[in-house]
């Protein structure tokens, strides 16, 4: 009961996302809007799994943890820079620290 | 004794998805991107993290609970990080915050100003 | 758990949900003129419909959808939209009558058809009653695997499974003659943005690639248990690349991964998946037919501990030839897709060059 009663706030969560997604006035906002959907949607299949009994739906969970970071840096990469090629830059003194 | 631990688990998801959907409408309501970022990466680390310990609760000591383990790693390695670099990207590229009355300084800007010998 | 009210009226509930959000943001995506805010909506798209689809008890066609879906096809159409301008235009209303009464006609078909489908799990519609019966009840006693979907796929079906492959492949082929391998001058080094310093998702990158590289080997070998197999591994895998490149750079990741590598190991992949299928051949058993991989005298020498049921000794051709062709199946996925990727990247690189020049 508890779980399904998360099961729907996380929808809720997740409509609000939506809409700021869809009017969210600069990319950056759009961006940012699917990132925090992309969580919720891992947390939604955490639940899911458990409220049908079916834990290996954990898997999935784990993938989108991480396919959605690879989404944001790659859409945020690209409306900062314009260019998938260009690497994430550091500032002089990093780039030696970096090594 | 299980069935104790499945109802704290439960109070504890349903706690971290509170917590999710007031990061929500924090998402859809504060004024512009950085509170709006401020908003929702807060509140997704932290439901996150309720929610896979409600979870981890119900599951008891199995298997499950390593997947959720990892679940949560992943989750607190990238949501932050993302959030952070998607802030770093608006910042640098000349989103301004929209409230307040001074004005925020450009970080190229200030690089041209020099340094300090004990600067990092 | 506590008991729920009814199981069935969480999934309904779920499933009406789940859908007028597809529809909202279907229709999102058709109102707006920004093809990034499009871009950015078929990503949300994606993760909705493959929740839909976890909802719908379909776990290993959810997992393709994460992956391609939410994954590596929103990078590809950014790299698309790199080379194109980033507005659409709006068209005159006059031209969109006849598409919107095929549209329209279509649709309806579509839902007059959906009348007559049976029931979700209905055990007396004709996919559960024959074929899909015959298929569950064999699978124990001819390949001894417990994930159904990956027997059907990589076994019984595994001629249709090579026809895939080879379509990935003849993508990647495509792709790569119209845009390249790559840059095709060698990369210059790079210059940082001056007030940038993306130290963070450095760190953080360096962290995470290899354990998304060591979750695309799970997700690769835990395909004969659970959901997975060599078509996700494959994916991740390339995501695990890609992230490499967003992050350190196009020439980084060419340097470690050279282009010529990446496609030398698309090829290679099909080339697996079809040699299994003629040495089945030469040992006497039809075309991709795992039980003949093995001549019996090599099979007898195998130890009984290898796979721990001595009983079922004549399952492993079955296990290896599984292996063995989802390994294909990975090499070419995997390649194929960084091999997209560095075509795309490639030709912004000099998409770049040319706007410097003039």
């Amino acid at each position: 009961m508890l779980l399904a009663a998360g099961a729907a706030g996380l929808l809720a969560a997740m409509a609000m996302v939506i809409v700021r997604a869809i009017i969210g006035p600069s990319h950056y906002d759009r961006i940012l809007a699917v990132n925090s959907f992309g969580t919720k949607t891992v947390l939604l299949l955490s639940l899911v799994g458990f409220l049908f009994g079916r834990p290996a739906f954990l898997d999935i969970a784990i993938v989108y943890a991480l396919i959605n970071f690879v989404t944001t840096i790659a859409l945020m990469k690209f409306f900062r820079y314009r260019s998938l090629a260009q690497p994430l830059g550091l500032s002089a003194g990093e780039e030696a620290r970096d090594g | 004794m299980d069935s104790v631990l499945s109802w704290i688990g439960g109070g504890f998801v349903v706690a971290g998805v509170a917590l999710s959907l007031l990061g929500a409408i924090g998402v859809l309501r504060f004024p512009d991107f950085y509170t709006r970022i401020h908003a929702a990466s807060i509140t997704d680390t932290g439901g996150a993290s309720l929610v896979l310990l409600g979870l981890c609760l119900i599951a008891g000591l199995t298997l499950t609970t390593l997947k959720l383990v990892f679940v949560w790693v992943f989750v607190m390695l990238t949501t932050p990080v993302a959030a952070n670099a998607l802030a770093n990207a608006a910042f640098s590229s000349g989103h301004k915050p929209r409230i307040g009355t001074f004005q925020i300084v450009r970080t190229d800007e200030r690089r041209k100003t020099p340094r300090g010998p004990d600067a990092p | 758990m506590t008991a729920l009210p009814s199981s069935f009226d969480v999934t309904l509930a779920l499933d009406i949900v789940l859908l007028v959000m597809l529809l909202v943001v279907a229709g999102a995506v058709a109102r707006t003129r920004s093809l990034l805010a499009a871009i950015i909506m078929f990503s949300v798209y994606s993760l909705i419909s493959a929740v839909w689809l976890v909802v719908m008890d379909a776990p290993d066609v959810a997992f393709t959808e994460a992956v391609v879906g939410a994954g590596v096809s929103t990078i590809i159409l950014l790299g698309a939209i790199l080379l194109t301008r980033g507005e659409a235009e709006r068209p005159d209303w006059r031209r969109l009558i006849a598409p919107a009464l095929a549209c329209i006609a279509v649709g309806g078909l579509l839902v007059f058809a959906a009348i007559g489908l049976p029931g979700l799990g209905d055990a007396a519609s004709p996919a559960n009653a024959y074929v899909g019966r015959a298929y569950l009840e064999a699978t124990p006693k001819d390949i001894g695997m417990p994930n159904v979907v990956t027997a059907v796929l990589s076994s019984y079906r595994s001629f249709d499974t090579l026809g895939e492959t080879t379509v990935i492949f003849a993508a990647g082929v495509g792709v790569a003659l119209m845009l390249g391998f790559g840059p095709r001058a060698s990369l210059a080094p790079p210059s940082a943005v001056i007030g940038d310093h993306h130290v963070v998702p450095r760190v953080a990158a360096k962290l995470l690639i290899p354990l998304v590289a060591l979750f695309a080997f799970y997700v690769q070998f835990h395909g004969d248990l659970g959901a997975g197999g060599g078509f996700q591994a494959g994916v991740i895998m390339a995501a695990a690349i890609i992230l490499h490149a967003l992050v350190f750079g196009l020439r980084e990741t060419m340097a470690a991964i050279p282009p010529r590598v990446a496609r030398s190991l698309a090829s290679l992949g099909v080339l697996l998946y079809a040699g299994i299928g003629v040495i089945c051949m030469m040992n006497g058993g039809g075309f991709l037919d795992y039980d003949y991989l093995f001549p019996p005298s090599v099979e007898q020498q195998i130890p009984g501990w290898l796979l721990g049921d001595s009983e079922h000794a004549h399952h492993w051709g079955q296990h290896f030839g599984i292996m063995l062709i989802e390994l294909g199946v990975l090499l070419t996925v995997s390649a194929t897709m960084v091999t997209i990727f560095y075509g795309f990247g490639g030709r912004t690189v000099e998409a770049a060059r040319q706007e410097a020049k003039q």
